[in-house]
């Protein structure tokens, strides 16, 4: 076993184990938390895969804005300090087999797929930053996407602020 | 000699040379763990002394001595605080939530302590080479507000909480100016790295300083606000909301939290010396790596003080005062100057390096001063003091003399 | 060396769990938590596509950073109407949101 095998076995178990947490903890705020190990294994998961920016930018976005948000939606959101009656449906059996029904059958479907057993090709990832840089900003590349989504957060915060605001 | 110019080096050949007999790669990350452990320790024990040389400056700015009783110069002072933290009684919060509180002040040192890891001391001497550095220091800051909301949320007391919904509201609040403002060294340096930063800054007159000052100081004013000291301390000092998020915190982990505001403090203190003053750079440093520490320190330790010297003079900010400063003045400026300097690096690309300093410096002084007009005429078009009703009665001696002369 | 199946079957059960906390909690903040953890799955799966067929094209990258900036905006916009809903119905438990149903 590499170490690099043993280190991507410990963080997929992490994330895993985090996100059952948050599926059923009935403690809203507790789940918020597992969300964040979760996050944190996912931008593990980014590391091993030579994704450095991917793997700091899903930490400065997830952890430090989202997850500060979703908190703080969960405690602006309840009417007493702990929570009340069960957090699941009573029919939560059907979720569950139709999950494992998804996960079984996407993992058959893939592995039929020719590239399923492949190993990661050579990278250097020393221009990884200029090269992601210049595809976002350069008209060949990704520049009408960018300026697309940027379109779409302003309208994102412009659109929260105005419904949320406190109109009474 | 070899020792005294590079021990960093030295010790490192030794220890590489005591295990040459391990199996391949384990003397490698054994020395690398050590050098873990040497840094976060190096880290913890700064606190100590930082500690001391805060009491000592705010008490000679108070026109007082400060602790001198306690040792030479009361340097043990901070050792009997210490050992004052530690045996005090560990309370609980009846109903709070024992894990979340447990944790919350590992994770609020440990959010310190991880910034530490991509600053260069001195030449060769950094814990790791990211090519992502500055997005990392970033990313790590704003863990340290997670921190603050778990606290006051676990500890089941309605003040904590809404001491800790305003701390995050200024934390998140003053993370937009500080990414901004840390975006323009990344500019003029051409790399996110830290240590391509400083290795950018090759001349005294190089220093990005020179070339972003309103950059520096937004980046300082930000920082400050960022950790929480005076004059942004509204949050936690004790005559306002009861001290804040850390009210049911008492002994060790009080102690945590304590040390770990007092890390943040000389952190940024530190960034801004690596970011914008050149770091580790000076007369000799390339050749001697142990003179490169020393300037480091030297540095750091004058923005330390600036920083200690604001807190004993400042007064504190109102909360309103400090979000509208935040947003409708840092961060406007902030971005003005990101577009500005953008535009001159692409322009004066190639020139010599003082000209440039020069040129940006200038544009810098004129935005700062049509960011002041414009604050004027904000000022002037609010409306004045408005007198209401009648003018108040006010006592006279009896108007007519001659009439009384008369009669 | 990791195939690159462990990184699919690893995003495959994420997007499961993730799946079945949006089907089977009631709160809604708690749903939208799942839609992270749904999102999460979908983008260590482009990630590893993007590591193991072409790493030096940069669009894989280009289309993670694409899924960071719509989910920011989806979470800002989902808890803004929540908190908007909890004002007027003083509920956030979804099956409670159903005026508009016939």
């Amino acid at each position: 076993m590499d170490p690099i095998q043993i280190i991507f076995i410990v963080v997929a178990l992490v994330v895993l184990a985090a996100a059952v947490m948050v599926v059923t903890t009935p403690n809203l705020v507790r789940a918020a938390l597992w969300l964040v190990l979760a996050l944190f294994g996912t931008a593990g998961a980014y590391v091993l895969l030579n994704a450095g920016f991917i793997a700091v930018a899903q930490v400065v976005i997830y952890i430090g804005a989202i997850s500060i948000l979703m908190i703080f939606a969960v405690m602006l959101t309840r009417r007493v300090m702990t929570d009340s009656g069960p957090q699941t449906h009573q029919t939560w059996w059907l979720p569950a087999l139709l999950s494992a029904a998804l996960f079984a059958g996407l993992v058959w479907m893939l592995s039929g797929w020719s590239g399923f057993e492949a190993s990661m090709p050579a990278y250097s990832d020393a221009n990884q930053v200029v090269e992601l840089g210049v595809a976002l900003v350069s008209p060949e590349g990704f520049l009408i996407p960018f300026e697309v989504a940027s379109v779409l957060l302003s309208a994102a915060l412009i659109g929260a602020i105005y419904v949320a605001w406190d109109r009474d | 000699m070899d020792f005294l110019t590079n021990p960093v080096d030295a010790i490192r050949e030794w220890l590489l040379g005591l295990m040459a007999n391990m199996p391949a790669p384990w003397p490698d990350v054994i020395v690398n763990l050590l050098g873990v452990v040497v840094v976060a320790s190096f880290g913890l024990g700064l606190v100590i002394i930082l500690v001391w040389v805060e009491r000592k400056v705010a008490a000679r700015f108070q026109d007082r001595f400060g602790p001198n009783r306690v040792g030479p110069y009361g340097l043990f002072q901070t050792v009997a605080d210490i050992l004052k933290l530690f045996t005090k009684e560990d309370t609980t919060p009846d109903n709070a939530d024992k894990p979340v509180y447990n944790l919350a002040p590992i994770l609020s040192l440990f959010s310190v302590l991880l910034i530490w890891a991509v600053i260069p001391f001195s030449k060769d001497w950094l814990g790791t080479d990211l090519n992502v550095g500055v997005l990392y220091i970033v990313a790590v800051g704003s863990l340290g507000a997670l921190a603050v909301l778990m606290a006051g949320w676990s500890s089941n007391n309605k003040f904590a909480l809404l001491g800790a919904f305003r701390t995050v509201a200024q934390l998140v609040s003053y993370e937009v100016p500080l990414v901004i403002s840390i975006l323009i060294p990344v500019l003029l340096a051409r790399s996110m790295g830290v240590h391509a930063i400083v290795d950018a800054q090759d001349t005294f007159f190089g220093m990005f300083f020179f070339m972003a000052p309103i950059a520096a100081v937004i980046f300082f004013i930000s920082s400050i606000a960022e950790v929480g000291r005076t004059p942004f301390d509204l949050l936690e000092a004790e005559s306002e909301i009861v001290a804040g998020f850390h009210i049911e915190y008492s002994g060790a982990k009080f102690a945590m939290i304590f040390a770990g505001e007092f890390l943040h403090a000389f952190t940024i203190a530190v960034l801004t010396a690596t970011l914008f003053f050149g770091g580790w750079r000076g007369p000799g440093a390339e050749a001697y790596p142990i003179l490169g520490w020393v300037y480091f320190m030297a540095k750091s330790l004058g923005v330390y003080l600036i920083v200690s010297w604001i807190r004993s003079t400042l007064p504190r900010i109102r909360i309103d005062h400090m979000l509208s400063f935040n947003w409708k003045y840092l961060t406007p400026l902030a971005l003005a100057t990101l577009i500005v300097t953008a535009l001159l690096t692409k322009i004066l690309e190639g020139q010599a390096v003082w000209y440039q300093s020069l040129v940006m410096f200038l544009s810098n002084v004129v935005l700062f001063l049509i960011a002041n007009e414009i604050v004027k005429w904000r000022e002037s078009k609010k409306p004045g003091r408005q007198v209401v009703g009648q003018p108040r009665p006010v006592a006279r001696p009896p108007a007519e003399p001659a009439a009384e002369a008369e009669a | 060396m990791i195939p690159l199946s462990w990184f699919l079957i690893f995003s495959a059960a994420l997007f499961s769990i993730g799946l079945y906390g949006v089907l089977a909690r009631k709160n809604a903040v708690a749903i939208l938590m799942s839609m992270e953890l749904m999102l999460n799955a979908i983008n260590i799966n482009i990630v590893a596509f993007w590591r193991y067929t072409n790493p030096s094209d940069s669009a894989g990258q280009v289309f993670a950073v694409m899924v960071f900036a719509v989910t920011a905006a989806e979470v800002a916009v989902g808890l803004a109407l929540v908190i908007s809903l909890y004002r007027r119905r003083r509920t956030v438990v979804a099956e409670d949101i159903n005026m508009l149903k016939w």
